[in-house]
């Protein structure tokens, strides 16, 4: 199963930096949003996946899952969307504003 | 412009925005033992305000809701630290959290604990910064 | 426990939430704003008196015990970091009154400001390795919206390419943690020194460590420094002060903390590696600032010279080095703000940035010129400024650990920095005056006041050293030997 994730996570990770090194600003969004899907799969990858319940005491279980890394996982979600959102927000601003989305054409602005 | 027949999305989100509120409270109370949790609770919570936004008129329900949703995270936020503080004047650590049982009224014996103020404050904090976000970006034309 | 290690980041969350509720009331922003910033900055002179009677303050969050729970560790390296942060973000803040525009302010302006300091003082205290990528984030969503607050055409495009760049590095960061928590199954610094010493720093953890270095020196301005001029030289004055003074310090910050406590066990392939970046670094940042004509760009290049140098220091791992690398990092804090504010100055005062259209401004506003005089030779170290005694000693250490070059580049750089300084005090304001008070963009009314600050302190810094020089050793001494750190967190728990 890990095989399989890493392999996920890779994949993930290729798509991500191609869309990140294309020249379109929602695509590079759209890039930075799937490489932190991939990162997000990555953590929960290396924090052991295996069936198990709540590490609570008064739970008859035998094996436990590792919660850290959820936890972990969850923050980088939350912080990962915020991001995102701000970046879009900003973006859409940079276009109108500046006229373009091209990252080409945003090089050449300077102040004025 | 034809305008668009949004019947069945109107009423239907009349029915449906009550079944989500009572979910995402649901989801709050139980989030001490089970999941859930402020963060979902308010997460939910955010999605049913959404349904509102998108079925009816952006002002529409901006007149009927005249809450800043920044100042709803902000006061969030500040509810979340201050149970912090609060611990803190009691001389223990800071996030410190405790709980006991009280006889109430109607529910009889009930555990009360000190978590769920921070938990409303998460809540808060998820409800206004996801509308702030929802909005600044739905409200250009 | 020590309930004060909280307060220099929930006193600025407070203050920051207060003011986004009272939105409309600038006036209240303003005084809720100073108010927090001397609140930290006496509950950390408190705490560095306790750190200096007791050793190094924890908290618990919650009172779980570490590693399990969220720990807060103020030593004392982070505390003097702590009081300089403070003392540089009120200097800010006092010039930003008087420049940074009623539209900024009506705009969230103090708040964000707040919530940057929340996270500088958050990543300096925090004694988690994944608080420490939340509260990074803390500071970085904030500089994201101050750089871009104000919306002009340059601020835009140039925020584009700085919230790529730190989204792509905190992506690698959590990656770097991933592997990390992978192989040593915890967090915790003081743990994960603990683990990395009994599995051993071999390839993989090495890789690892290279990983979170690489990392820390796109934050830092190490070697990956190519977004640093531009973005820091889009915003106003006031913000960008603050940038310079303080976002690279926190990278920086992370370096030491991480390869001081953590990865301490190959200097000779990370701190040589570090070293190797830092030469670069210097002499890249030096040729920039040599070449450019403009005030901005040369300011924003000494920047990165400066990263270069304090590393250059922490490369060498020598006590003599670090105690140079600490005071070289407080003096810089100050004195990158400092040469920021005074040239934000000039430009305000002239309307432009290019440095062949001003001259002759010394007859006009003779304190400017002189202040930027003894900020020019302290950023260059000259004695009896802040700047010398931190270069004599990172120049010892280097020395001490047979990187000469390492030394020598340092020293070569300091001369170029002189020069590019000098270039702009000469251009500025020697010369010609053909500017007259009635043709001048704006006034020095209220900026004078940030600026002698810091410009006193630079002095202080320098004629008291011996003052200071206990409380440096201390941190160092904490710096080079983990155990202490270890001890004062864990306590007990050794055994886990």
């Amino acid at each position: 199963m890990e095989t399989l994730m890493s392999i996920l996570v890779g994949l993930l990770f290729a798509i991500g930096v191609y869309l990140i090194l294309t020249k379109t600003l929602l695509r590079i969004i759209l890039g930075t949003s799937i490489l932190g899907h991939g990162v997000n799969l990555l953590i929960i990858t290396m924090g052991g996946l295996k069936k198990g319940g709540p590490p609570l005491l008064g739970i008859k279980n035998l094996t436990y899952a590792d919660s850290l890394p959820q936890a972990l996982l969850l923050t980088a979600i939350v912080i990962n969307f915020a991001t995102t959102a701000l970046f879009l927000v900003l973006s859409y601003r940079a276009y109108k504003v500046l006229g373009t989305d091209d990252t080409e054409q945003l090089r050449g602005i300077k102040d004025e | 412009m034809k305008k668009p027949n949004d019947v069945i999305i109107r009423s239907v989100t009349k029915v449906a925005v009550v079944i989500i509120f009572t979910f995402a409270i649901n989801l709050f109370i139980s989030g001490h033992h089970f999941p859930g949790g402020g963060f979902i609770g308010g997460l939910v919570f955010a999605s049913g305000l959404i349904l509102m936004f998108l079925t009816f008129d952006m002002e529409t329900v901006r007149h009927n809701i005249p809450v800043d949703f920044k100042v709803v995270a902000a006061v969030g936020v500040l509810i979340a630290v201050l149970t912090g503080v609060g611990a803190m004047v009691l001389d223990a650590p800071f996030l410190s959290q405790s709980f006991g049982y009280f006889e109430l009224p109607i529910f009889g014996k009930t555990e009360l604990a000190t978590a769920v103020i921070f938990d409303v404050g998460v809540a808060l904090a998820v409800i206004g910064t996801s509308m702030t976000i929802i909005m600044s970006i739905g409200d250009d034309r | 426990m020590n309930n004060l290690v909280i307060l220099p980041i929930i006193i600025p969350i407070i203050a920051g939430m207060i003011m986004v509720i009272f939105r409309k009331n600038i006036k209240l922003q303003r005084f809720f704003s100073v108010l927090s910033t001397i609140a930290i900055s006496i509950s950390t002179i408190l705490l560095i008196t306790q750190i200096h009677t007791n050793g190094i303050q924890t908290l618990h969050l919650g009172g779980w015990k570490a590693p399990f729970g969220v720990s807060m560790v103020a030593d004392m390296f982070s505390a003097l970091l702590i009081l300089v942060t403070s003392i540089v973000s009120l200097c800010c803040l006092l010039y930003a009154f008087h420049s940074i525009g009623k539209e900024r302010e009506a705009n969230y302006f103090y708040p964000l400001f707040l919530f940057l300091i929340t996270g500088v003082n958050g990543s300096f205290i925090t004694g988690d390795i994944f608080n420490l990528f939340v509260c990074f984030e803390v500071m970085l969503v904030s500089s994201y919206v101050l750089i871009s607050l104000g919306g002009t055409k340059i601020q835009l495009s140039e925020s584009i390419k700085y919230i790529l760049i730190n989204i792509i590095s905190s992506f690698l960061f959590l990656v770097a943690i991933a592997f990390l928590y992978a192989m040593t199954g915890t967090l915790n610094f003081a743990h994960l020194s603990i683990r990395v010493a009994e599995i051993g720093q071999e390839g993989l953890m090495t890789t690892v460590a290279i990983l979170f270095l690489i990392v820390f020196s796109l934050k830092a301005g190490l070697f990956l420094f190519f977004w640093l001029p531009g973005s820091y030289s889009a915003p106003p004055t006031a913000i960008s002060a603050i940038f310079a003074a303080l976002l690279t310090k926190v990278g920086i910050y992370a370096i030491i903390r991480v390869f001081t406590l953590v990865f301490y066990h190959e200097p000779e392939v990370t701190h040589l590696f570090i070293g190797i970046l830092a030469a670069a670094t210097m002499l890249l940042g030096a040729i920039g600032a040599v070449a450019f004509w403009d005030i901005k760009r040369i300011l924003t290049y000494n920047v990165v010279v400066g990263v270069g140098f304090i590393l250059a220091g922490v490369a060498s791992y020598t006590t003599e080095g670090m105690t140079g690398s600490l005071y070289y990092l407080i003096h810089d804090m100050v004195v990158k703000a400092l040469i920021f504010l005074l040239g934000g100055t000039i430009i305000h005062l002239t309307g432009t940035s290019k440095l062949k259209e001003i001259s002759g401004l010394i007859r006009l506003h003779p304190g400017l010129g002189w202040m930027f005089f003894i900020a020019a030779l302290s950023l260059s170290g000259i004695p009896p400024l802040s700047g010398f005694l931190g270069k004599i000693f990172i120049t010892e250490g280097t020395f001490e650990a047979g990187y000469l070059w390492l030394g020598g580049i340092g020293l070569f750089t300091s001369l170029m920095v002189l020069y590019s300084i000098m270039k702009i005090f000469m251009n500025v304001f020697w010369g010609y005056t053909d500017l007259t008070e009635e043709k001048e963009k704006g006034t020095t009314k209220g900026l004078m006041l940030p600026i002698g600050i810091l410009t006193i302190i630079t002095i202080a810094l320098g004629l008291g050293a011996q003052g200071i020089h206990e409380y440096v050793d201390m941190a160092v001494e904490g710096l080079m030997n983990p155990s202490i750190y270890i001890e004062a967190v864990l306590g007990g728990n050794l055994s886990q």
